[in-house]
């Protein structure tokens, strides 16, 4: 990396367990710099004692979201270049709607915990013994799967959602998408637990269609096409008349 | 904070006033025309079972789908208690049925 003497100033959200605070650093640009190589040279030159995640640094662990000037983002592929107005300055705080262990790390406990209420996992109907299902890629229910598998768990979705800044109970567009793509896993068996599971008090029909999650994905997901999905399949397996099938 | 029953009760409500409003509208434009008169308006109305079963059911669909919204709207954003939501939504559906139905009554029959 090629150094030049620009900086840049930068705001950081602190937290140390009983107060909030903010903390101001001056930081050297350079070329292709990311807003997880900024937080890595605070830590590193400025403040060791700055917490925040990260650990492939290459857009696959999702440990590294974080506010950046007030938008979720991937820190890690998010490059200070296309976030950095005219006055050089960038803002980085936790992501919302989780509760703050220190500085940027967040718990997630919640957040994983509403995956296992969404029933976001595979529940299997067949046994090593059985032979592989065959689902062809182009399968109607496998394209539907494909276009919101990739999600890496980042919880840059469940920042965004204001529906669970307002519903504490929500289960959130990630929880909900993964969900998604199980109801058009064939080989799944849980599908009427599932569908049950999504269409309680906190299930996917709170969803206001605001499309934050769809917005800030780092993947490109549509996680609000999923909740749709799932409203129309739950609807569908409420009405007396409507078969259980899109 | 809202399940699929009452999200489905909404929609529901929803689909079955489309055709009452569009018939409201449609016959208040048109009875308008001319001037309007309280006397016109009960000679339409007064004695009438269709126009009663129009407008009671009418107010059946708004106050139930305005009391599910209400609900929803109450909850996020000033009282994160669903049992107080419900209980005043209720209370809504309750007092805009009942001032509905009343009127209804009262331009049929009185």
């Amino acid at each position: 990396m090629k150094s030049n003497a620009k900086t840049l100033t930068v705001t950081v959200d602190r937290f140390d367990g009983d107060t909030h605070y903010q903390t101001t650093h001056e930081v050297p640009t350079r070329d292709n710099q990311t807003v997880l190589d900024v937080v890595t040279w605070i830590q590193q030159h400025d403040d060791p004692t700055l917490a925040y995640r990260f650990a492939c640094r290459v857009g696959m662990c999702g440990s590294c979201a974080m506010n950046v000037n007030g938008e979720p983002k991937w820190s890690c592929r998010t490059h200070v270049s296309k976030v950095v107005s005219g006055d050089a300055s960038l803002s980085i705080a936790p992501l919302r709607n989780m509760p703050v262990l220190r500085d940027l790390s967040v718990d997630m406990t919640e957040f994983f915990d509403k995956w296992t209420q969404a029933v976001g996992y595979f529940v299997p109907t067949k046994t090593k013994d059985d032979p592989l299902s065959e689902i062809t890629p182009d399968d109607r229910a496998r394209a539907k799967a494909n276009q919101s598998i990739e999600c890496i768990n980042c919880g840059i979705c469940y920042s965004a959602c204001d529906v669970v800044a307002a519903n504490d109970a929500y289960l959130g567009p990630a929880a909900l998408n993964r969900a998604w793509t199980l109801m058009n896993d064939e080989r799944d068996g849980a599908r009427q637990t599932r569908l049950d599971a999504v269409s309680g008090d906190a299930g996917c029909h709170n969803c206001h269609s605001q499309h934050g999650c769809s917005t800030y994905c780092p993947n490109l997901l549509a996680p609000a096409s999923s909740i749709a999905g799932l409203k129309r399949q739950t609807l569908m397996n409420l009405l007396p008349w409507g078969p259980s099938d899109d | 904070m809202i399940d699929a029953r009452l999200y489905l009760l909404q929609r529901l409500t929803a689909i079955a006033m489309l055709p009452l409003i569009i018939t409201h509208l449609v016959v208040m434009i048109y009875a308008i025309n001319g001037g309007l008169s309280a006397e016109e308006i009960l000679g339409r109305t007064q004695g009438s079972i269709g126009w009663a079963i129009f407008y009671g059911s009418f107010v059946l669909f708004a106050a139930i789908h305005g009391a599910i919204g209400f609900r929803t709207i109450l909850y996020e954003w000033f009282v994160p208690n669903i049992t107080v939501c419900s209980v005043a939504s209720i209370a809504l559906l309750v007092i805009l049925s009942s001032l509905g139905l009343r009127a209804v009554y009262a331009v049929t029959w009185l």
